[in-house]
């Protein structure tokens, strides 16, 4: 008779960050499909996807190595290749927020307003959420940047890192999600 | 570098020592601003309680215009003067608010947040073996977003205009513009930030709830051995986690229209002859939105309250639960299908009749292992020592609603009938039995069986037998007659039918005022409960460690469980939670914490089964 049977566990800080990831993707899930429901219709906009979503995209992702690398160095305890990295991402993260502003501005110029034709309102709204939840994972990093400085991230304490990664890759590997889905489906 | 490193590692503390330190809290963070779930759990309970008065209250008034169309209602004015009309009754456009506010307490604010944050709160760690949830903050920080939301919503109904008032399900284009309806101005605006910090609640909370089921059992505690209230607090939590994101979204689309002036839910709109400027959205686009939340949310609202109703049936009838397997792939079923058949709210929305019937179809389909939970229960019931406690009696009444409700369920999924009942009261009998009534039946039976538990005190016998039978009978006699108006055709949300002339309206007028008496006083019944449990809280019977000769873990902890749950360790789980009445056993229960090595008289060749 089995008495002691070993139970699944994982780190429930990394499990917490799993599922909530899975909520923001509902968010995103349900948008994304009432976008596709509505271009489905007839009479919509015509819209050109701003250029400056190319540049945007090589950003963000540019943005997730630094942070994947700032997370292989506090695994080595090279803490002053963290803080560098740390500080790359922010920074190329605060770019891609930039550029996000500049292709709306792209999007205005070519008559696409966020008042207006749903169609078009829809890409304000869908990558006007995506850059709230970058923010969120900005200020993620700059704590982790804040408790680096301070010496708390290293190879025994990597929980926070860990997370904050995670999330940030979550919000590059979307980005290219709703990028693709907007370009297939105009 | 490497010598600064190691002096500032901080290594991980345990989570189990780190609570075996004993540290007084003061009393804010202990009552107040508390981590500790219990506390969370009873916080969530008396909140709950609050709105379940209002939203009674609510009902009471609006069940008053519907039966006595022609009472003069000025006595109230000292209290609700500015809802009256002149003529002293009550005002047409603060009928739709009331019905709207009642909705929307009873759904979220009560049967959501007072339901599964009470329990899930209290149960799972207490059951599952853990000393607290996964995150105590977070935890903390899910009741208070809810104490925000419901500030919110309070103040809502006294703003300017009144609360929101386009019903629960806040359709636009009536919500999305002010011109509409009074309550569409700042009450709506209310509304939806209200809804937006439960969304946050609801979501920390079940984020909690999920990873403490699947990180922080005890050992021994695989998942066939959870208690069934377990796997319903779990379903219900991934089933929030995925479906009230999507309620966000609608909310969101809504608050752009409203205030930014997006048309994602407007086109074609004229307001006195005259055309609005919104183009090309679409009001069905938010119907599709907010369905796929609020279908899971009916089960949200029903699965923890089946839950419940295992538990206390099975240690009530002093038998296992019948078909335990089956119980929790039932669950499993409901929760997934709950997620297709969102549209059987829309067949008459001009839907292709053909993915009408596709819809149909996935409805009705649902009803499989609905039935196999009801006929589980049944079976469980049969041949039990049964033990009529409140908590069971209650159990029992909810298998019965949950039945009755089901089946006019099976009438509304298919297409073809709906387009004949929706919007009727047909729709309103339907979901008030077999939500309503019999999610506050599990509610009232949880409260019931685990107060002891929870305030270390018995609450009194008698007055729950009388309020359970008061309850019951006056349940169906509100709800039942309410089919047959439905199938005469009355409409829902309409503040009159005097004014009808309708074939022989007059021969439903008899019954409405029939069903408004029910209403009051079965609503009067609930202040039995009210006053047995304030009462009981304090000058109740002293409660034994475990009252109920209960299986499950949490009757193994003080009669006051501290911060922390078990004093010394955590108890190990050794078999399943229902072995009652066992034959060779000389109890009629065995704790999940009894190894077998000590039950030799009892074991079966297929125990490790379990
Ligand atoms: C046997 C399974 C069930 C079936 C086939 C079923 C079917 C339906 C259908 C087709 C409707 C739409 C009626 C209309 O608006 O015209 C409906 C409404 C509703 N059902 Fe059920 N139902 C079932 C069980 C439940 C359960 C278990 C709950 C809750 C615990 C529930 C709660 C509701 C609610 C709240 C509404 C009305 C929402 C509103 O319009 O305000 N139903 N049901
Ligand atoms: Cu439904």
């Amino acid at each position: 008779m089995k008495s002691n049977v070993k139970i699944l566990r994982m780190n429930p800080n990394i499990f917490i960050t799993w599922i909530f990831i899975i909520s923001i993707s509902m968010i995103f899930v349900s948008l994304i499909s009432a976008y596709i429901v509505k271009k489905g219709e007839p009479g919509g906009l015509i819209i050109n996807l701003p250029n400056m979503f190319i540049y945007s995209t090589i950003v963000v992702v540019l943005s997730s190595l630094f942070k994947q690398i700032a997370y292989f160095s506090a695994k080595k305890d090279d803490l002053n290749k963290l803080n560098y990295f740390l500080f790359a991402s922010i920074l190329s993260g605060v770019s891609f927020l930039i550029l996000q502003y500049f292709s709306w501005g792209e999007l205005v110029n070519s008559g696409v307003f966020f008042v207006g034709h749903p169609d078009g309102s829809f890409i304000y709204v869908i990558t006007g959420v995506h850059a709230f939840h970058l923010i969120s994972g900005l200020i993620f990093i700059a704590i982790v940047l804040f408790k680096s400085s301070k010496l708390e991230v290293h190879s025994k304490n990597l929980n926070l890192i860990e997370m904050s990664t995670t999330y940030w890759h979550f919000l590059t590997g979307l980005w290219l999600y709703l990028y693709v889905t907007l370009y297939l489906y105009n | 570098m490497e010598t600064k490193l190691k002096t500032t590692t901080k290594v991980n503390v345990d989570h189990e020592e780190h609570h075996e330190e004993h540290h007084e809290l003061g009393f804010i963070r202990k009552y107040i601003f508390s981590e500790d779930h219990k506390i969370i759990a009873k916080q969530f309970l008396i909140t709950g309680i609050f709105w379940a008065v209002v939203g009674g209250l609510f009902s009471s008034l609006f069940r008053i215009q519907l039966g006595f169309p022609d009472l003069d209602l000025s006595a109230l004015s000292p209290i609700i003067g500015n809802w009256l009309t002149p003529q002293g009754k009550i005002d047409a456009e603060v009928y739709l608010a009331l019905i709207t506010m009642h909705g929307t307490i009873m759904v979220f604010f009560v049967l959501t947040a007072g339901l599964s944050g009470t329990f899930s709160n209290f149960l799972i760690p207490l059951q599952v073996g853990a000393r607290d949830m996964a995150s105590g903050f977070l935890n903390m920080l899910s009741y208070w977003f809810f104490f925000l939301s419901s500030i919110v919503m309070f103040i809502s109904i006294f703003v300017e205009g009144g609360p929101a008032s386009g019903g629960w399900t806040i359709y636009p284009p009536l919500s999305a513009l002010p011109q509409a309806v009074s309550g569409s101005g700042l009450g709506m605006t209310f509304w939806l930030i209200s809804m937006a910090f439960f969304i946050v609640s609801a979501l920390l909370g079940a984020l909690n709830y999920i990873t403490t089921v699947i990180n922080l059992r005890t050992e021994g505690m695989t998942f066939f051995r959870m208690p069934l209230t377990i796997w319903a607090f779990f379903v219900t939590a991934i089933l929030g986690v995925l479906s009230f994101p999507v309620l966000l979204s609608a909310a969101l689309l809504l608050i752009m229209d409203r205030s930014f002036g997006t048309s994602f839910y407007l086109s074609d709109i004229y307001i006195a002859g005259e055309a609005l400027a919104n183009e090309g959205g679409s009001a069905i686009l938010f119907q599709h939105l907010f369905w796929f939340l609020g279908h899971p949310e009916v089960y949200i609202v029903i699965l923890p309250a089946l839950g419940i109703a295992s538990e206390v049936i099975a240690t009530c009838s002093r038998k296992p639960i019948f078909g335990y397997k089956f119980m929790v792939y039932s669950i499993l079923a409901i929760g997934g299908l709950s997620f297709v058949v969102w549209a059987h709210h829309m067949f008459i929305s001009g839907m292709n009749p053909f993915l009408g019937s596709v819809f149909t179809v996935l409805t009705l389909i649902i009803a499989v292992p609905s039935a196999i939970k009801a006929f589980n229960y049944i079976a469980t019931l049969w041949r039990g020592n049964i033990i009529f406690t409140p908590a069971m009696l209650f159990s029992i009444g909810l298998v019965s609603t949950f039945i009755s409700g089901g089946v006019t369920g099976i009438f509304l999924g298919n297409s073809a009938l709906d387009i004949n009942l929706h919007d009727t009261y047909f729709v309103v009998a339907h979901f008030h039995i077999v939500m309503g009534v019999s999610a506050f039946f599990g509610l009232f039976a949880g409260v019931y069986h685990w107060f002891p538990k929870m305030f270390g005190r018995m609450m009194n016998n008698g007055l729950g037998y009388i309020h359970f039978w008061l309850t019951f009978i006056g349940s169906y006699l509100v709800f039942f007659p309410l089919h047959y108006i439905g199938m005469a055709g009355f409409p829902r949300r309409y503040y009159s039918f005097s004014t009808f002339q309708a074939g022989n309206i007059e021969s439903f007028v008899d019954l409405n005022v029939f069903v408004s008496y029910a209403a009051l006083i079965t609503f009067a019944a609930q202040f039995i409960l009210l006053f047995n449990f304030f009462y009981s809280m304090f000058r109740g019977k002293k409660a034994s460690e475990n009252p109920w000769r209960s299986n499950t873990l949490e009757w193994t902890t003080p009669v006051n469980p501290g911060h922390g749950n078990w004093v010394g360790p955590i108890p190990k789980v050794e078999r399943w939670a229902y072995d009652y009445s066992k034959t060779g056993s000389k109890e009629d229960f065995i704790p999940q914490n009894i190894p077998y090595s000590k039950t030799p008289e009892s074991n079966l060749p297929d125990d490790d089964q379990h």
